[in-house]
């Protein structure tokens, strides 16, 4: 068995979990003034207060925000896909695939309520071989 | 200090592909032909700000001065996004409102790599396509559609901007392209990223433009007949937005840098006589309409409707054929503007004259953030 295989699928972003009995985005709140935001920062971005990030398990619905159905990205890209801006039920924004409905402007009314999952990403791996887990979005209505 | 600052001389090389020459040659060239403008040699300069992307590693700015003239002078890099043109004018303006020099040089310049252009943050695997995409088409896009979302702007009202300053282009023989594009045109060309079609992308050109920044004091010795008065000039970089950096966010230092202008100016945004804003995808001029305050919020899609931003409009907005057309080699894009603005301002811009120039308006942002504005008037 290779060390790939031991370690198992990696996170394709930093603030992906694959740690609890299913994968979450782990979100950063500052106690001082309430921003909330997926990456880490040596203080807190909005406010400057040190020392005043926790960490919490973020919500995994909320509502698109904005999108661009891409047609042509870099090469070797697959497209189409809907790049979406989702707000979270709690106010943090992540941006993601939008799947499982039309790419079309007509399909995606902005505000429309969306659900985050996760899953394989798109088979894609690194030098290693291994395998990495992401989320995408789908409509939840 | 110097209490008003003026430019004496500015010019830009015509912007489109100069695969034979050198990021020191396409800097040189703009810079002699700014001290020519300005009549004035090398040997009055005393500092130079070198604006450029893909140069700034390469100690561009001191290249320039060997294909110029090295004199010695000091001579400083500036890397800034799309922001670096205007960036390195801001350096050359404080250096001259100081009251440290009476003489300095701004030059952008830029030799673009081909194809697309966007950020990637890489782990093990290639994040494009699969958390949406960094490509620049697409994150305008969705700049775009935010604004689509709350105020009900249209595809067809976003091409309508293109339109508009490819149109301005036919009238700039220095634009990379001059080329009239109808609206069916420019909604039906290759969909990159909904809503930006093909030709609602800027140009991916090299180019060069050099401005010389000078005193109170010189110009007054040398004559305020061509001279452009710096009314104000802005930096911001982007403040505390939720959404910003997942959706990158090019309003918000854009009001400030916009916000801080006006103030410095003394003046209302209705005294702007035209504008020459960041276009860099035809999404995001209608956005600046707004930043900028020249209409209020939700009215950019009736300005452009209404053709106020058209030449001959209440305030034209990019009529030297904007990024869109004239080409947007980061670099240099910033002063490029400039020139555009001190043309109308001394009444040489042929045939898309803006009747009556009084005050011009010049914009950049690029992404990271960084948003420069200024404001100029004939002296």
């Amino acid at each position: 068995m290779t060390q790939t295989d031991t370690l198992g699928p990696r996170p394709a972003l930093p603030w992906i979990r694959l740690d609890g009995p299913e994968p979450f985005v782990e979100g950063r709140l500052c106690r001082a003034c309430g921003a909330r935001t997926a990456a880490t920062h040596l203080a807190c971005p909005a406010c400057g207060a040190r020392d005043s990030i926790e960490t919490y398990r973020a919500p995994t619905t909320g509502k698109l925000h904005a999108y661009s159905i891409v047609r042509r990205s870099y090469p070797g890209v697959p497209v189409p896909f809907i790049s979406a801006i989702v707000d979270l039920d709690d106010g943090l924004t992540l941006k993601g695939n939008l799947i499982n409905v039309a790419a079309e402007p007509e399909a995606l009314p902005v505000g429309m309520p969306v659900r985050m999952v996760f899953g394989d990403a798109l088979g894609r791996t690194d030098k290693d071989g291994a395998s990495y887990v992401a989320f995408f979005f789908e409509p939840s209505a | 200090m110097s209490e008003n600052v003026y430019i004496l001389g500015i010019d830009m090389l015509k912007f489109g592909k100069y695969p034979d020459r050198t990021f020191a040659q396409l800097g040189g060239e703009a810079a002699l032909l700014a001290l020519d403008d300005a009549g004035l040699s090398v040997h009055d300069v005393q500092a130079m700000y070198c604006g450029s992307v893909f140069g700034a590693y390469d100690m561009t700015g001191q290249a320039i001065m060997r294909e110029i003239g090295q004199t010695g002078i000091p001579v400083t890099n500036i890397s800034n996004a799309c922001a670096t043109g205007a960036s390195a004018f801001r350096e050359a303006w404080i250096a001259v409102k100081s009251g440290l020099y009476d003489v300095v040089l701004a030059v952008g310049v830029e030799k673009m790599p081909r194809g697309m252009l966007g950020a990637g943050h890489e782990t093990g695997i290639s994040l494009e396509g699969l958390f949406g995409s960094a490509s620049m088409p697409a994150v305008f896009a969705e700049s775009g559609m935010e604004h689509a979302g709350k105020y009900g702007t249209t595809f067809e009202q976003f091409a309508k901007v293109s339109v508009k300053n490819h149109h301005h282009s036919t009238m700039n023989p220095k634009a990379v392209y001059q080329k009239e594009t109808p609206l069916e045109e420019v909604m039906g060309s290759e969909m990159i990223a909904y809503p930006n079609t093909k030709l609602m992308c800027s140009v991916n050109v090299d180019g060069s433009a050099a401005a010389v920044v000078v005193s109170e004091k010189k110009a007054r010795e040398l004559g305020l007949t061509r001279a452009i008065r710096v009314l104000a000039s802005a930096l911001a970089s982007d403040p505390w937005n939720p959404r910003n950096p997942i959706m990158p966010d090019v309003n918000g230092c854009t009001q400030l840098a916009a916000k801080s202008a006006y103030e410095q100016a003394g003046i209302d945004p209705r005294d702007v006589s035209l504008v020459e804003l960041h276009d860099c995808f035809a999404t995001a001029e209608l956005l600046h309409y707004e930043n900028l305050q020249l209409c209020g919020l939700g009215e950019a899609g009736r300005l452009i409707d209404e053709g106020v931003t058209a030449l001959g409009g209440r305030v034209p907005v990019n009529v030297s054929g904007g990024l869109l057309s004239k080409g947007h080699p980061l670099g240099a894009t910033g002063i490029a503007n400039m020139y555009e603005v001190a043309l109308h301002l001394r009444g040489e811009a042929g045939a898309r004259q803006v009747q009556g120039a009084r005050i011009g308006l010049t914009h950049v942002v690029g992404l990271g953030t960084a948003s420069a504005v200024h404001l100029f008037e004939k002296a």
